[in-house]
């Protein structure tokens, strides 16, 4: 506990949140917030992680390889590595999006998906009865095809401007695809990448919270009551992982 | 055929806001009462991974299931309505606490102008003032006789605030003083003052100091964590019915809770409703609950839906304008908004709280003069900080390019540099916008889901301009260096996250033959029956509906102890 607020002034644990907000036990209990605001483990010294743990997180639950590295180098150019930090292979995007297209996300579990199936205007949304690891499976595989038609080479075999270029023309709909809208496959590629940097690294991207590290973004904190009236400040970032040693 | 359950005093459909004040105070009063919530139980230590912008905000892991029931939408009657099969637009709540779980906790009065809109724009502007189509009328009830509720409801949940010096007369100041004024606020504040206006804080019901309301419930101080709306608060400093009401009638062992109860009618004999038919969505066992008294309190589209599944009031006909249950679908206008980038300043603006922010009402309700715009109404206009969470906030500018390089270096740039000047424009209702049933799409129980018929209108497209100009007015006297503004609102696209903030389809009024419900919220056309929440507003203001629709519930308290105790019409 000392050694990780050492490290992390600002972070405030659940028992300095206590004495902080003067918060009295009176009145009629509101749902047991307290109870899960009592530091299970306050006093026992935390144990040290092992260095270079293996991250058994990084295998397949849905892609084939191919599509992974597929995954891997398009995402790459949609979120490059530069000055400003690491891209979205360095930062686990590909794993991010395998992981979560073996889920909910993948079945568009919690999405209605019945029948009867129309086209509809551009602002009545998403009308396909395709579910994202379909959309995935097509735009990969077209990726690819799109690639061989214009290079005779597979995508991750293309130089940096002609994969951005092949990525242009799925962006602004100049592939003829039948089954799926292209510049539709470019944009769930795109926002997939950007959860993939930036969401906690508990889903298999943002690795080692560098995604948040770039921006400056303090991930999951307790609390910003001291910070929140005052100027610009520079905050270590804390996981989610960190809320259950508190 | 259906298990019939004994019969109760009252019975409630759905566990919100609205659900969890009446239950209160029902129970206070020894009313025996059974509150029906189709989602499941909720509580503070739910929210112990809160944290999580995948999980709730991006995977709305606290949003109605859509695969089991959405909407359906049009822009208008001539083209077929489709599904809303993802959400963008507005967000539906599920679970205990409904909507009230995971708003920001913005909680503004409406305007005295707008319980009187039609009368005070006639007289101010002439009925030539008012476009054709436009279905405006006055609420049947004034901003003095709903101020006392306003002020209950402004207690229970401990509002942090400071008086707008541009709204209706207030009995009494905000419980708890103003949440803590950031950097960003600062800046807003200065800038409108030098502009002449007339800025305030927010007012929020993240408490801004801890806080014992008149009920005995105590809650914790914000601590501006940065999770807010779309997320549930694990500290309960967010006002939220299980952290406020649902605890207070618990308590007097006069109030049950069934969860995972989905009420799919409303029962009726002769001029009377008899009580509810449920399915408990874990058996699929129908049941019937009879009652004395039926309080509808679930959210806006699904009042409706059951209203006319059931037979229930005069169904609303555009192409007359007759009827009642579906009329004035109103929403807001809420693009009419300014970016300012910062090329030397940068802000902590990943942390913040729901309904931290600095408003004004200069452009308001008919706060300024429209003789010489044509849109009435108006907007409140807004700095909030309502924390800048990674995924969802990347704006570059210009706008762009969307990926690449030149994307991801101008995005990391600014992810601390700009700051967002927001107008909340008022949404009036059109003769041809409404609510009915779908004659294609079920739910996952065979029955038909709510169908809109909404398009942004002439008044709505001037409305967001003029805002958006007056929001890049304040961002230029902040020193933004370079500003993006909303140039056309185009057409309503429901794929887009805008508010959830749906209104009308089952308003209240003083004349039976223009509204659906008395300004005690009782029905006209059932004396036994009170349909609460915003579904009652005739438009929809400038504002977040929330402290309205409190008022109201508390209104409809009064009303239900009247029908109680003499029956009848209570007005």
């Amino acid at each position: 506990m000392a050694e990780e607020n050492k490290q992390n002034p600002e972070s405030i644990s659940r028992r300095k949140f206590l004495r902080n907000t003067g918060f009295t036990v009176g009145g009629l209990a509101v749902g047991g917030v307290l109870g899960s605001l009592i530091p299970r483990n306050n006093d026992k010294q935390q144990k040290a992680p092992p260095a270079e743990a293996e991250n058994f997180n990084q295998a397949l639950m849905y892609f084939t390889p191919e599509q992974f590295q597929l995954t891997e180098a398009a995402t790459e150019r949609i979120f490059p590595e530069d000055e400003t930090g690491p891209g979205a292979k360095t930062l686990g995007v590909a794993f991010f999006i395998d992981h979560q297209l073996a889920g909910d996300w993948g079945f568009n579990a919690r999405e209605y998906m019945q029948a009867p199936f129309f086209k509809g205007e551009k602002v009545q949304g998403y009308q396909g009865r395709l579910r994202r690891r379909d959309i995935f499976d097509i735009g990969l595989r077209e990726l690819q095809n799109h690639s061989m038609a214009v290079h005779k080479k597979k995508f991750t075999e293309l130089k940096e401007e002609e994969q951005d270029a092949i990525l242009s023309d799925f962006e602004q709909d100049k592939v003829n695809l039948t089954t799926i809208s292209p510049s539709g496959f470019f944009l769930l590629l795109r926002s997939a990448t950007l959860e993939g940097a930036y969401s906690d690294p508990l889903y298999g991207g943002n690795r080692n919270m560098n995604g948040w590290k770039m921006r400056n973004f303090p991930g999951s904190q307790m609390a910003y009551t001291d910070i929140i009236d005052k100027e610009f400040k520079k905050i270590n970032p804390q996981s989610l992982k960190s809320h259950l040693n508190h | 055929m259906a298990r019939k359950l004994p019969k109760v005093d009252v019975v409630i459909v759905g566990v919100g806001w609205a659900g969890g004040i009446i239950a209160s105070e029902l129970t206070k009063k020894g009313l025996k009462v059974v509150g029906l919530e189709r989602g499941k139980e909720r509580k503070t230590e739910d929210y112990f991974m809160v944290h999580d912008e995948l999980r709730y905000a991006l995977r709305y892991g606290l949003m109605q299931d859509l695969s089991k029931e959405t909407i359906t939408f049009r822009g208008n009657e001539r083209i077929r309505a489709l599904p809303m099969r993802q959400y963008g637009s507005f967000l539906l709540g599920d679970g205990l606490g409904g909507s009230g779980v995971h708003w920001n906790g913005q909680t503004f009065r409406f305007l005295p102008y707008d319980f009187e809109i039609y009368s005070k724009t006639v007289e101010r502007y002439g009925k030539n003032k008012i476009p054709a189509g436009m279905t405006i009328q006055d609420w049947g009830i004034t901003y003095d006789e709903l101020e006392p509720y306003y002020d209950r409801f402004e207690k229970l949940a401990g509002i942090s605030g400071e008086e707008n010096p541009l709204a209706g007369k207030r009995s009494d100041k905000y419980p708890t003083p103003p949440m803590k004024k950031s950097p960003p606020l600062k800046m807003f504040e200065e800038a409108a003052k030098k502009l002449k206006l007339h800025p305030y804080m927010m007012p929020s019901a993240n408490l801004s100091e801890s806080y014992k309301n008149p009920d005995g419930i105590s809650r914790a101080a914000c601590q501006y964590c940065g999770y807010c709306e779309r997320f549930g608060c694990e500290y309960g400093a967010k006002a939220d019915p299980v952290v406020t009401v649902i605890p207070v009638a618990n308590k007097t062992g006069n109030f049950e809770i069934r969860t995972h109860s989905n009420v799919r009618r409303i029962l009726k004999k002769g001029d009377k409703v008899t009580g509810v038919l449920y399915t408990d969505v874990t058996t699929g066992e129908d049941i019937e609950q009879p009652a004395d008294i039926v309080v509808m309190t679930s959210y806006v589209f699904n009042n409706i839906r059951l209203l006319l599944m059931s037979d229930v009031g005069r169904a609303y006909d555009p192409g007359s304008g007759k009827g009642v249950i579906g009329k004035n679908y109103a929403y807001q206008v809420i693009k009419g908004n300014a970016v300012g980038f910062f090329e030397d300043k940068e802000f902590n603006t990943f942390a913040g709280a729901g309904s931290l922010g600095m408003v004004l009402d200069d452009y308001n309700g008919d706060n300024f003069d429209h003789s010489k715009v044509n849109f009435i109404h108006g907007g409140m206009v807004s700095l909030s900080q309502t924390g800048m969470r990674p995924i969802q906030n990347n704006p570059v500018p210009g706008g762009k390019p969307t990926w690449g390089k030149e994307f991801k270096e101008k995005s990391v740039k600014y992810a601390n540099r700009f700051l967002s000047v927001a107008a909340q424009g008022s949404s009036m209702p059109f003769q041809h916008h409404y609510l009915d049933l779908d004659p294609t799409y079920k739910d996952a129980y065979g029955d038909p889901l709510i169908r809109i018929t909404f398009d942004f209108e002439e008044q709505d497209r001037n409305l967001a301009k003029f805002l958006a100009g007056k929001c890049e007015t304040v961002l230029k006297e902040m020193g933004a260096d370079h500003i993006d503004t909303m140039k056309e609102l185009g057409p309503y696209d429901i794929t887009t996250y805008q508010s959830t903030h749906n209104t009308g389809g089952v308003i209240m009024g003083s004349d039976p033959s223009t509204s659906a419900v008395n300004n005690y919220l009782q029905m006209w056309d059932y004396d036994n029956l009170f349909v609460i929440g915003a579904s009652a507003f005739p438009h929809n203001s400038g504002y977040n509906p929330t402290d309205t629709v409190g008022a109201l519930a508390y209104r409809a308290v009064e009303g239900i102890l009247k029908y109680q105790d003499k029956g009848g019409q209570v007005v």
